[in-house]
């Protein structure tokens, strides 16, 4: 079969040991029956892994960090397509995502770069500090939660919250705090990490289970998969998991995509009480970093995406395989200091 | 009380568990035990079958499957239904 051949721009290349989403994305597609993809590979950081694997990453360029704005982005964007075209750009990082939004027309229009986004507003109502109301619009479970900017503003939520607390960052890092004197603690350690508001969340007791999934912004849910860790890091990253056959999640999941009209990739995290009620604690708004595992499964998200972004129509995928584990490893990469150099020096290998 | 739905037992004792992700191991009694209720066999049955294979009273087959059992419901292995 002739696989079509067309470029998609990933970011997330950071595959350390809190991974981004990059390189398990790049390896779906690269394993698509149907299109041959050449990835240009968007990084941040001179030391992300990604960006020396030349098995998975063909070309390299680097980003604006996210603070400098769409504008600057933008600018990167247009010097990037002046080298070489770029059909669709797959971002993966939270921090990132908002001025990709912003421009993604701009990008469909001036720059012929396909995304597949979702709008400002849907992508809004998931936020951390919005989830309360997003369960409610949704009819989904969720922990209490409530966004903080001053410290004392924990004394007063004692009224009505009880010890354990979990302290979250907007974007990352959730600490569960036993008493007031952590809980200020980790508010302070949350608040120089990743900046105001901090999230203070009732803590729901449980075993978590997460979906990765994927929305065609139609009201379809094209693709889930569910996933139990196994063991985690010190950062509560999953470093091996197992997918799951469970319907009631499924059923949640695909109900969360469906109403909200979810565009693109995402990640639900819920918490599965005895009692087997599932509590949504987050809803990222990309694939999360063991994607793979649904590629292993039977359900390629990445690929998906790409067509829809193409304009393409995707059939939802039925089923996939329970029982398939996903354990990851660490691996020295040996580069040489040209190379280094070269992205160091030029933004680009 | 039965064998919950997808459960996955293989012959040398294996069991996953895909609505939780979680997996066991059981010896030879246990997959004794695991199989008849896979065949739907009552409690009845099984202490009988038990006792015969393994040469027991009626008190020690009853005390240990209904451990056994019990076990497999903590872990939602088996359902009353």
């Amino acid at each position: 079969m002739n696989k079509r051949k067309i470029t998609v721009a990933v970011t997330g290349l950071n595959n350390i040991d809190s991974p981004g989403p990059g390189i398990p994305v790049i390896r779906g597609l690269k394993e698509s029956e149907t299109i041959d993809v050449r990835i240009v590979g968007l990084s941040y950081e001179t030391l992300e892994p990604g960006i020396y694997m030349h098995n998975l990453v063909d070309k390299v360029y680097q980003l604006p960090l996210p603070t400098a704005g769409s504008t600057v982005l933008k600018e990167r964007l247009k010097y990037i397509v002046s080298q070489e075209k770029i059909d669709v750009l797959i971002p993966n990082f939270d921090a990132e995502l908002h001025n990709f939004i912003k421009i993604q027309e701009d990008l469909k229009s001036e720059l012929n770069i396909a995304t597949f986004l979702p709008s400002q507003a849907i992508f809004d109502e998931r936020q951390k500090s919005e989830l309360g109301k997003f369960g409610d619009k949704y009819g989904v479970k969720v922990p209490k939660s409530h966004m903080i900017n001053q410290v004392l503003e924990i004394r007063k939520l004692e009224e009505t919250m009880s010890y354990p607390l979990v302290i979250k960052g907007r974007y990352y890092d959730a600490y569960i705090a036993l008493s007031y004197e952590q809980a200020s603690s980790y508010f302070y350690k949350v608040v120089a990490k990743w900046g105001y508001p901090v999230i203070v969340q009732e803590f729901v007791t449980g075993t978590e289970v997460n979906v990765t999934a994927i929305g065609d912004g139609k009201g379809n849910c094209i693709g889930a998969v569910a996933m139990r860790k196994l063991y985690i890091t010190d950062k509560g990253k999953a470093w091996s998991g197992i997918s799951l056959e469970d319907d009631e999640l499924m059923k949640i999941s695909r109900k969360i995509i469906e109403n909200s009209q979810w565009r693109g990739g995402c990640e639900l995290e819920f918490i599965k009480t005895k009692k087997d009620e599932y509590y949504l604690l987050e809803m990222n708004p990309r694939f999360p970093a063991w994607v793979y595992l649904a590629n292993g499964c039977g359900q390629n998200h990445p690929e998906a995406l790409v067509k829809m972004a193409l304009g393409e129509e995707v059939q939802p995928f039925a089923d996939y395989q329970s029982g398939k584990m996903f354990i990851r490893y660490s691996y020295d990469q040996i580069v040489d200091i040209s190379e280094f150099q070269q992205i160091s020096t030029m933004g680009e290998r | 009380m039965r064998i919950r739905k997808n459960i996955a037992i293989s012959e040398n004792g294996f069991i996953f568990n895909p609505l939780t992700g979680d997996s066991f191991s059981v010896n030879e009694t246990g997959i004794f035990i695991i199989q008849k209720l896979k065949d739907g066999e009552s409690e009845e049955t099984i202490i009988r079958n038990f006792m015969d294979e393994y040469e027991l009273d009626t008190y020690t087959a009853e005390k240990d499957l209904n451990d056994f059992l019990s076990m497999l419901q903590n872990y939602q292995l088996i359902t009353n239904e």
